[in-house]
């Protein structure tokens, strides 16, 4: 029923198409890419599109092309590494308030609430700018910073099912309460944490673009699409090349993400049917 | 409602006391002591022990903080750059952000509750895979590449970029000359702002519409034989707006976050410059106190929008 749901939504499909040949992209970088993503060639700097170099050279003289495939690597990097972060910080923080209520769950939900005020992105450039910019602190502090609707979520479905039969089952045969929790309980709340994890991804790549815009993303000489995009918009009048395709490929893996997610939201939800 | 009110404003007390406290903490993760990285790399110890009293920072980190909240509460919190008040700096620039914000606020709800309402009484038609496809381009285009587009666009048009909130020169151009030269320089980046602001709402607006559509309410409208339009208009376009009151408190964070990179893009003189600036020059109390207040602006939005609700709809009595 869920697959059949999925494939009738040609948008989602397109999507996931998409999301999967970055994905291939990123995986085969090395075979793919025609040249050296970090070869300098002062003698072809900023050489407009060609037979030669498909999306043109940068100021240094790097082919774009080659970049940009490696740039999958870092921005599907970048993207995995925080969302996976955050899903961890937001599922124990949701199973913890869901499951011992009480003091617990008003603590920890009123430390989401505080979270949930802050303006994201200023506050992800604030610590980013202070730790010192790098991609380990950038995957890092996005993480950290963007759990709090997962840890809502989770809380609401543990709250749910504790209550229920096997859940006091389990309990009755003398189950831990970390057995409890992460093999009886978790499991029936997974699928639906992960549906909106793949429209996080999205918002991160997003994030990352930004930082990089701003000069607190991956720093160069490695390549990411955001510091492409941003290092090209010097020469905006003189090299289109690099402002447009690096903002193209932000903008089609995001939304690929964005329209595979809410394709997979709408099969789960029987109520969208 | 009163008691409501109190209610509401008590709770929301221990979360400004945590947000002062992340906001306090985060600027302290930072290795080394601020000033010494604000400061030139040749100035004595003895220039930084007198920067470091006058800052209280060294003193402990509990007392610090406490020191913290009270100068921020009486506004004597002064920048590490220029030892101007924090406050003032940022009231400089309250009117332009403030400006900024409100058009895009007013374009974002202009434009998108028609286009969600539109598309959720023709669903499934093409203007609604239109939408549908058109919000999601919205909400996973890098605004600054948007951003870049478009002054490319303008500059191939006009010749220049247009850029800042106002034209060299037009001060004495008289007062028709002078808004136009502002409306004209605000709609580039009010529009970008709101984009994603429209995409969004927009998505809100249609499921809200398509839920009121399956209410007994509306079959009972309709079984009164009233026509299509006044049960989509006067029936269910009042009841469907109501959760999007809500929706305002979510806007303001998003909206601010929106506007540090905006207004770096248009060299627009609003709070969102002045952040990024403040944090590129490590003027941590400056970043510090942009992120109370702006956390703070988050929670007073989110009352209001609770408060909003219980107005628009009789049904919630608090």
């Amino acid at each position: 029923m869920f697959w059949r749901y999925l494939l009738k939504n040609r948008l989602a499909i397109a999507g996931g198409a998409c999301v999967l040949v970055v994905f291939v992209t990123a995986f085969l970088a090395p075979a793919l890419s025609p040249y050296d993503p970090g070869a300098i060639s002062v003698s072809e700097k900023l050489t407009s599109p060609s037979w030669r170099h498909l999306l043109g050279t940068d100021q240094l003289g790097r082919d774009v092309f080659s970049r940009m495939l490696y740039g999958a690597r870092i921005s599907l990097l970048v993207g995995f590494v925080a969302v996976g972060l955050s899903l961890v910080i937001g599922i124990l923080v949701g199973a913890m308030a869901g499951y011992y209520g009480k003091w617990v769950d008003t603590i920890l939900m009123r430390f989401v609430d505080v979270m949930m005020c802050f303006p994201s992105f200023f506050l992800i450039l604030t610590v980013i700018a202070l730790l010192g910019p790098n991609i380990m602190n950038v995957m890092v502090v996005i993480g950290i910073t963007s759990w709090m609707g997962t840890a809502r979520f989770v809380r609401a479905e543990f709250l749910t099912l504790r209550e229920r039969d096997f859940v006091r089952a389990a309990r009755a045969l003398g189950a831990r309460d970390s057995r409890i929790i992460f093999y009886h309980i978790l499991p029936n709340a997974l699928a639906p944490v992960f549906v909106a994890a793949t429209l996080d991804v999205a918002t991160a790549i997003l994030v990352e673009a930004g930082l990089s815009f701003l000069g607190f993303g991956v720093q160069p000489p490695a390549p990411s699409w955001g510091n492409i995009l941003t290092s090209g918009r010097v020469y905006i009048f003189d090299a289109w090349w690099l402002t447009l395709f690096p903002g193209i490929a932000i903008l089609i893996t995001v939304l690929s993400f964005n329209l595979f997610g809410e394709g997979l939201r709408d099969a789960m939800d029987p109520r969208l049917r | 409602m009163i008691k409501y009110l109190i209610r509401r404003l008590l709770q929301n007390i221990p979360i400004l006391f945590g947000i002062t406290l992340i906001s306090f903490f985060i600027i302290h993760l930072a290795p080394g002591s601020p000033i010494g990285l604000t400061l030139n790399p040749k100035a004595s110890p003895k220039i930084i022990e007198q920067m470091e009293k006058n800052y209280d920072l060294d003193k402990p980190i509990v007392v610090q903080y406490v020191l913290w909240v009270k100068k921020l509460c009486t506004g004597e919190l002064h920048s590490f750059k220029d030892g101007k008040p924090v406050l003032e700096k940022i009231a400089e620039r309250i009117p332009a952000t403030l400006l900024l914000n409100v058009v895009a606020m007013v374009i974002i709800f202009s434009v998108a509750i028609p286009l969600g309402v539109f598309s959720a009484t023709r669903r499934y038609s093409w203007f609604d895979n239109l939408t549908t496809f058109g919000a999601y381009l919205g909400i996973s285009i890098p605004s600054f590449w948007l951003a870049y587009l478009l002054i490319l666009a303008t500059v191939k048009c006009f010749g220049h970029p247009i850029l800042g909130m106002r034209s060299f020169g037009m001060e004495e151009s008289g007062v028709i000359a002078f808004i136009l030269d502002h409306l004209w320089h605000l709609m580039l980046p009010s529009l970008i702002l709101a984009v994603g602001g429209i995409a969004a709402i927009s998505r809100y607006m249609r499921s809200s519409m398509l839920e009121v559509i399956q209410q007994d309410y509306i079959r009972t409208a309709r079984a009164k034989g009233i026509s299509e339009d006044d049960v989509y208009y006067r029936h269910a376009l009042r009841n469907a707006l109501l959760p999007i009151v809500t929706i305002f408190g979510f806007l303001v964070p998003s909206l601010i976050s929106g506007s540090v990179i905006i207004e770096t893009v248009f060299a627009w003189p609003g709070i969102g410059r002045l952040a990024y600036q403040a944090v590129l020059s490590r003027d941590y109390s400056l970043v510090m106190t942009i992120l109370t207040l702006s956390s703070a602006l988050t929670l007073i939005g989110n009352m209001l929008a609770d408060v909003l609700y219980g107005v628009v709809d009789p049904r919630i009595r608090y």
